[in-house]
């Protein structure tokens, strides 16, 4: 669907359901250089099991036209536009990598308005290679492979896909590549130049699930420390939820193990 | 900069789509004799049926041991993902009925394989589907036979029967000017000696049967999609674009705007025309694909010489072979088929239909046989066997003279073939001198 948001057209995937303010809400926030379909598993799971889901195309990404935002802290901004335009009040955040610090972001500064907190593949700060970025900014080519390099096992990159039939890496690379331009790279540049991430932590005061991939290379597990550290400062419930044999493309790699972690996590706080 | 994570031809070949089985580290693709999969609990399977989770339900729709041949040929293509079927005929007719429905119209090259012109002259229009056939290296005659009801550009790489080379980005970029995708069949050219998807093409198709297996022994097709032609911005394929009522209100596009085509191929397609491959033949596939990048080295290898070796022999009038400069194709063969143009081959003998019959029943090699692509070579005489009934004038509309003799050019020892050829070539002249 498409809603207006801070006067510019917004595409929302909700997973095969219809939107329904009535029911409890998931927002699903995408990484760098991505669009809405990398959660289509895990948005399918949410929508069909009681849940409505709100998994947008970041401004300059995907069907959402205009120019990216520059920074996590406008796209925190832009969350609390989306939720007033759906009418809205309370949601659990859910993001992946740059989607995770907007998350965290909006999180720390929207109170209450955030029920629950969910970080897939994430780190706070979350610095990029400085090769990374050269490339995203004059070889985008160049930066798709190395992204696809590091966001995949072995395992996911050449042997088999979970999705009989897809080549996960290319799926992925084709999903970059139709990004518009300089969406990756400003993207980047955001998450590489975000540095209050572990400040906006200690200031979150909902339950957080920080979802790792044991083998993730681009937000490896152990790097999550510190932002454990941080988000137990006030948060009631701090927990960390492993992936086995999973890389940072979580959603894609181990898309069933990553559903049961999210609902997990959710019914946990609807039986309290 | 490639795709399927930077690992090349020979690596892809061997592993792609694979890892050893979890349950008994078979390091083999094991073959999933199996119809159908036991669902865990009910809740996996609505998730399964939902597409909450992806999974195997009926081998209709999917099998491991496809999938297996599905992603290999996926990442050898550099596609999002693949789908098997039973023929080449059957990916042909997956990617038309995927695209279009009554009403719709395809621009195809003239030269194509006889089934293939079989499907689009005479069937597809009894389901209201019409095709403009046009000389495949003509740009203009591409873009005059575009109507506002196209919906798909389709060629060879190679095509019958003057071994035409398909000019891949010129007749994409036409294709893209109209938001239409080009689907190119790469049978004779294999991934390893051309990936049209690179070179612009939106959807590759094979015949698995051909050079894919190499042995001979399993027929079976694949689909590919390329992901990267924007059916939404398109706006001309409502199948992707959407919902579906045929399943779960889907719009293919809004699900995966880069695997539309492969999600809705496979969720009606295989669903509904059922033209699934088994997992036998699959295996059987996959296990020709484990030596195709060295295979194809040794075809192309084989097939200069032979058509080197026939350009120079009296009995022969001309050698149709694009990787040689008589070839007016041999330029752009250059660009598009750098590492060889395939391994089949035509010549003229002189001498006509009766030279012809002469030629192939002395020869003890190659096999007197209606297919290409085997790991042995092959040989066959159109005026006397497949266009028998053809006189002289309907053989030239067709690009076939009474005297051409189609080769195949297998693994054997090229001294072995320029032999068995030569025996050939000495009979034709020993029955010329006795006339």
């Amino acid at each position: 669907m498409f809603r207006e948001v801070d006067n510019q057209s917004v595409f929302i995937y909700t997973g095969g359901r219809r939107f329904d303010p009535t029911l409890p809400v998931v927002v699903l926030i995408h990484g760098a250089g991505h669009d809405h379909s990398v959660w289509n598993f895990q948005a399918r799971a949410l929508a069909h099991h009681g849940l409505t889901v709100v998994a947008p195309d970041l401004p300059g990404h995907g069907r959402s036209p205009g120019p990216p935002l520059p920074d996590i802290e406008s796209l925190a901004t832009w969350i609390d536009c989306l939720l007033d335009a759906l009418d809205v009040r309370t949601a659990t955040i859910v993001g992946h990598s740059m989607g995770s610090l907007i998350a965290l972001q909006y999180a720390a500064s929207a109170g209450e308005r955030v029920d629950r907190l969910i970080l897939v593949g994430s780190v706070a700060p979350m610095p990029v290679a400085a090769p990374l970025l050269e490339a995203a900014a004059r070889q985008p080519a160049r930066a798709h492979a190395m992204i696809n390099q590091w966001s995949y096992t072995p395992a996911h990159r050449l042997g088999a896909s979970p999705v009989p039939g897809m080549v996960l890496a290319n799926v992925n690379q084709c999903i970059m590549e139709r990004q518009p331009d300089k969406a990756l790279a400003t993207d980047l540049a955001a998450c590489n130049a975000y540095q209050g991430g572990l400040a906006a932590a200690e200031s979150v005061t909902c339950p957080v699930a920080l979802i790792c991939g044991e083998r993730d290379q681009m937000t490896p597990a152990k790097a999550a420390r510190a932002l454990h550290a941080a988000l137990a400062n006030q948060a009631p419930d701090v927990r960390i939820i492993t992936l086995n044999g999973a890389g940072h493309a979580m959603m894609a790699e181990a898309p069933d193990q990553l559903s049961i972690a999210i609902r997990g996590f959710l019914s946990d706080y609807n039986k309290n | 900069m490639s795709r399927s994570g930077s690992f090349r031809a020979e690596t892809l070949a061997l592993h792609a789509g694979q890892t050893p089985d979890a349950s008994f580290g078979a390091r083999a693709a094991p073959i999933y004799f199996t119809t159908s999969y036991v669902f865990p609990d009910a809740d996996h399977a609505a998730a399964l049926f939902n597409l909450e989770s992806p999974g195997h339900v009926y081998s209709r729709i999917s099998n491991p041991t496809n999938a297996v041949l599905e992603e290999r040929i996926a990442a050898m293509e550099g596609g999002v993902g693949a789908i098997a079927v039973s023929s080449g005929q059957a990916a042909l007719h997956l990617a038309v009925v995927t695209l279009m429905g009554m009403g719709g119209h395809i621009v195809a090259s003239r030269s194509l394989y006889g089934g293939s012109h079989n499907l689009f002259t005479y069937t597809l229009p009894r389901f209201g589907i019409h095709t403009s056939f046009v000389d495949p290296n003509d740009p203009q005659a591409w873009r005059n036979a575009i109507r506002p009801e196209t919906r798909l550009l389709f060629g060879e790489s190679i095509g019958n029967p003057g071994l035409d080379v398909l000019d891949i980005p010129t007749v994409a970029d036409i294709a893209h000017d109209h938001g239409l995708p080009l689907l190119v069949d790469a049978t004779l050219v294999t991934p390893c000696l051309q990936q049209p998807l690179s070179l612009g093409a939106d959807l590759v198709m094979h015949s698995a049967t051909k050079f894919l297996g190499g042995h001979g022994v399993a027929v079976g097709g694949l689909l590919v999609d390329g992901g990267r032609f924007d059916w939404e911005a398109s706006g001309l394929f409502p199948t992707l674009t959407e919902p579906y009522d045929g399943f779960h209100g889907m719009d293919f596009a809004e699900e995966s705007p880069v695997a539309a085509f492969a999600l809705r191929a496979r969720r009606e397609g295989l669903r509904d025309f059922g033209a699934c491959l088994s997992p036998m033949n699959a295996f059987q596939i996959l296990q020709g694909m484990e030596t195709l990048p060295l295979r194809m080295r040794s075809h192309v290898a084989n097939a200069e010489r032979v058509a080197e070796h026939l350009a120079d022999s009296p009995q022969v009038e001309g050698v149709v072979y694009p990787g040689l400069a008589s070839h007016p194709a041999h330029e752009l063969a250059a660009r598009l088929l750098p590492d060889g143009a395939g391994a089949v081959l035509s010549f003229e003998l002189t001498g006509g239909r009766e030279a012809g019959k002469v030629f192939i029943e002395a020869l003890q090699v190659f096999s007197h046989l209606a297919n290409v692509g085997d790991a042995k070579s092959l040989v066959i005489h159109p005026a006397s066997t497949t266009h028998f009934r053809m006189n002289g004038d309907d053989l030239a509309q067709a690009g076939i003279g009474e005297g051409t003799v189609r080769l195949s050019i297998g693994l054997e020892h090229a001294d072995d073939l320029l032999e068995d050829l030569d025996r050939g070539l000495q009979a034709v002249a020993r029955w010329s001198k006795r006339r």
